[in-house]
């Protein structure tokens, strides 16, 4: 489904701030795989996604997703095959619109964007069953400015959006980090329920171990822009905290360098 | 002061107003909608107002010189928005290379730095002669705002539709909009196609009504565009949330700030002060929201809880 070829990339070139965010990174997901993603601060998670995403060009490597080559595209035309969610919860939807204009947005995605009526009566149905099953209550708010919402509301409405029109491969950057713990529970759970139910090939890091040991079928940690750790299966099932912490310890000579990730 | 000096002037500064709104509504879609100052609308303004009087002049029908005025403004937007996405230049200063660039351009569409047309000579659409004793469909008052109305019609249904919406988002999160597969570069330059279409619309009115155009009919106009958005949102913003209402607002916002702007005069200000006076106004309007955050606020809980 997701095939990286060698991918690097380096930010700010040439300069003081110089860094190397992913050193040549080799990476396939199966399809209907949900890899989990764990790391420290700049291990070089978020600069994997966003490579994917096509946020900007990697310097070296190729991209394929579903057998394509995707390497030379350009963002908003990667995202036909991309559903995404943030961290931050403003950066999932447009504040100044409501929120069935942001679901016939999101609708859309992949399509070309004609002179035709941005919203049709039918799809309101359709949105209204979808968004009940948030159980948000955001099924009698539809006309209301997504600006209105609280974080958890945003990040539950982005995640319908990114599967809204079933992406090839979801990918969720910390969607919970900005959350308080029983909102980030709640989003995570419907982030399970909708992966399970659409068996959507994802991928998703997350700053807390245990979510990350718990969801999904295979699990990767990162260090300085390299994955060191790769665990799936059988073995990914059994795996505790104190197994990972010790494995990292093992493969890094180091310890974790993430307080929020050990206690989380 | 003479009371009726000032009732005369009225319909006079309403009709300025009006013509000055289909600029204003131009300049609504850029820094409200799209979310960009664009400092293109000075020049534009003026490349509107001298295409429409040379086509005019050349014997060319009112309605083909106007619409050719808006291409003419289109393509200065197509100029700025190329200079921002393409070039990757900020906005800010891709209007203002398009403006100064714009000068030279307007003057050899003129041939000199102003071009007359006479009222008496050519059959104009709008003009200062037609607000008063004349039949009332052809009273400029009413023309401009027939005008105005079709426009909001036209945006009102443009903004709606998948392209329009697409446009909205890009303006208000770009980040969304291409996670969404929207094309933010295109839709930045379209809108700034649209505005400048609208501002040079406007131009070509502005050059009917004193029957003349001039090399700098345009300067300071993005000030009057953003008075009258912000006049229009503070007095009608409470009640009118619709976009057309909305739109409808800022025309209402651009008449008020001329008929005010009359009434300064008539108070017997010095009008070469009258620019400076528009921009302290402006910036203190444009300043408002930015206190009201930091000196009013009261102290909001973080985080994303419910």
């Amino acid at each position: 489904m997701l095939e990286l070829k060698n991918i690097s990339k380096t930010f700010n070139p040439g300069t003081v701030n110089e860094k190397l965010a992913l050193n040549n990174v080799s990476l396939t997901i199966e399809d209907g795989d949900f890899v989990t993603v764990i790391g420290g601060n700049g291990a070089g998670k978020s600069t994997m996604l966003n490579a994917i995403a096509g946020v900007w060009p990697v310097d070296e490597g190729q991209i394929l997703i579903d057998g394509q080559d995707v390497t030379k595209l350009p963002e908003y035309k990667r995202a036909s095959y991309l559903g995404r969610v943030f961290q931050d919860p403003m950066n999932g939807t447009a504040a100044a619109m409501n929120i069935e204009e942001n679901l016939a947005l999101a609708l859309r995605r992949g399509q070309k964007r004609t002179l035709r009526q941005g919203i049709k009566a039918s799809e309101r149905e359709a949105y209204r069953e979808l968004l009940s099953g948030l159980g948000l209550g955001l099924e009698d708010r539809m006309t209301s400015k997504v600006g209105l919402l609280s974080g958890g509301q945003r990040q539950a409405l982005t995640l319908l959006m990114a599967t809204l029109r079933k992406p090839k491969l979801l990918l969720l950057d910390e969607h919970t980090a900005a959350l308080d713990p029983k909102t980030a529970a709640k989003v995570l759970e419907t982030t399970e329920t909708i992966v399970n139910r659409d068996h959507l090939t994802t991928l998703m890091i997350t700053h807390n171990m245990r979510d990350a040991i718990a969801h999904g079928n295979r699990l990767i940690m990162m260090m300085e822009g390299e994955i060191i750790l790769d665990i799936r299966g059988e073995e990914k099932m059994g795996l505790s905290v104190q197994d990972l912490l010790s494995r990292f310890e093992q493969v890094s000579g180091k310890e974790f360098a993430n307080d929020k990730a050990i206690l989380g | 002061m003479n009371i009726a000096s000032l009732i005369n002037a009225l319909p006079g500064a309403a009709a300025q107003g009006l013509i000055w709104g289909i600029m204003a509504i131009g300049v609504y879609i850029t820094f409200r909608v799209l979310d960009i100052a664009d400092l293109t609308v000075d020049g534009s303004l003026c490349t509107g107002g001298a295409v429409c009087i040379m086509m005019m002049q050349a014997g060319y029908n009112v309605w083909i010189a106007m619409l050719v005025a808006t291409l003419a403004g289109m393509l200065t937007g197509l100029a700025t928005g190329l200079f921002h996405t393409f070039m990757g230049i900020p906005a800010i200063l891709s209007g203002i290379l398009t403006q100064l660039g714009l000068y030279s351009i307007n003057l050899k569409i003129m041939g000199k730095s102003n071009q007359a047309i006479n009222v008496d000579k050519y059959d104009l659409l709008v003009s200062l002669r037609y607000i008063k004793g004349v039949a009332f469909y052809k009273n400029t008052i009413l023309i401009v705002a027939v005008i105005i109305v079709i426009l909001i019609a036209i945006l009102y249904w443009f903004f709606g539709t998948e392209l329009g919406c697409s446009l909205r988002a890009t303006g208000c999160n770009g980040h969304m909009a291409r996670a969404q597969g929207i094309n933010t570069s295109f839709n930045r330059v379209l809108g700034l196609m649209i505005s400048n279409g609208l501002v040079a619309l406007s131009g070509a009115l502005r050059g009917q009504d004193p029957g003349f155009a001039d090399i700098n009919m345009g300067r300071g106009a993005i000030v009057i565009g953003l008075a009258a958005v912000i006049i229009g949102e503070a007095i009608f913003g409470k009640i009118f949330h619709n976009f057309a209402l909305t739109l409808l607002s800022v025309a209402f916002g651009s008449i008020i700030y001329y008929l005010v702007l009359q009434v300064v005069i008539w108070l017997g200000i010095d009008t070469d002060l009258l620019k400076l006076l528009s921009a302290l106004v402006v910036a203190v309007f444009l300043a408002i929201p930015y206190w009201q955050g930091k000196y009013f606020s009261k102290p909001v809980k973080k985080g994303g809880s419910h």
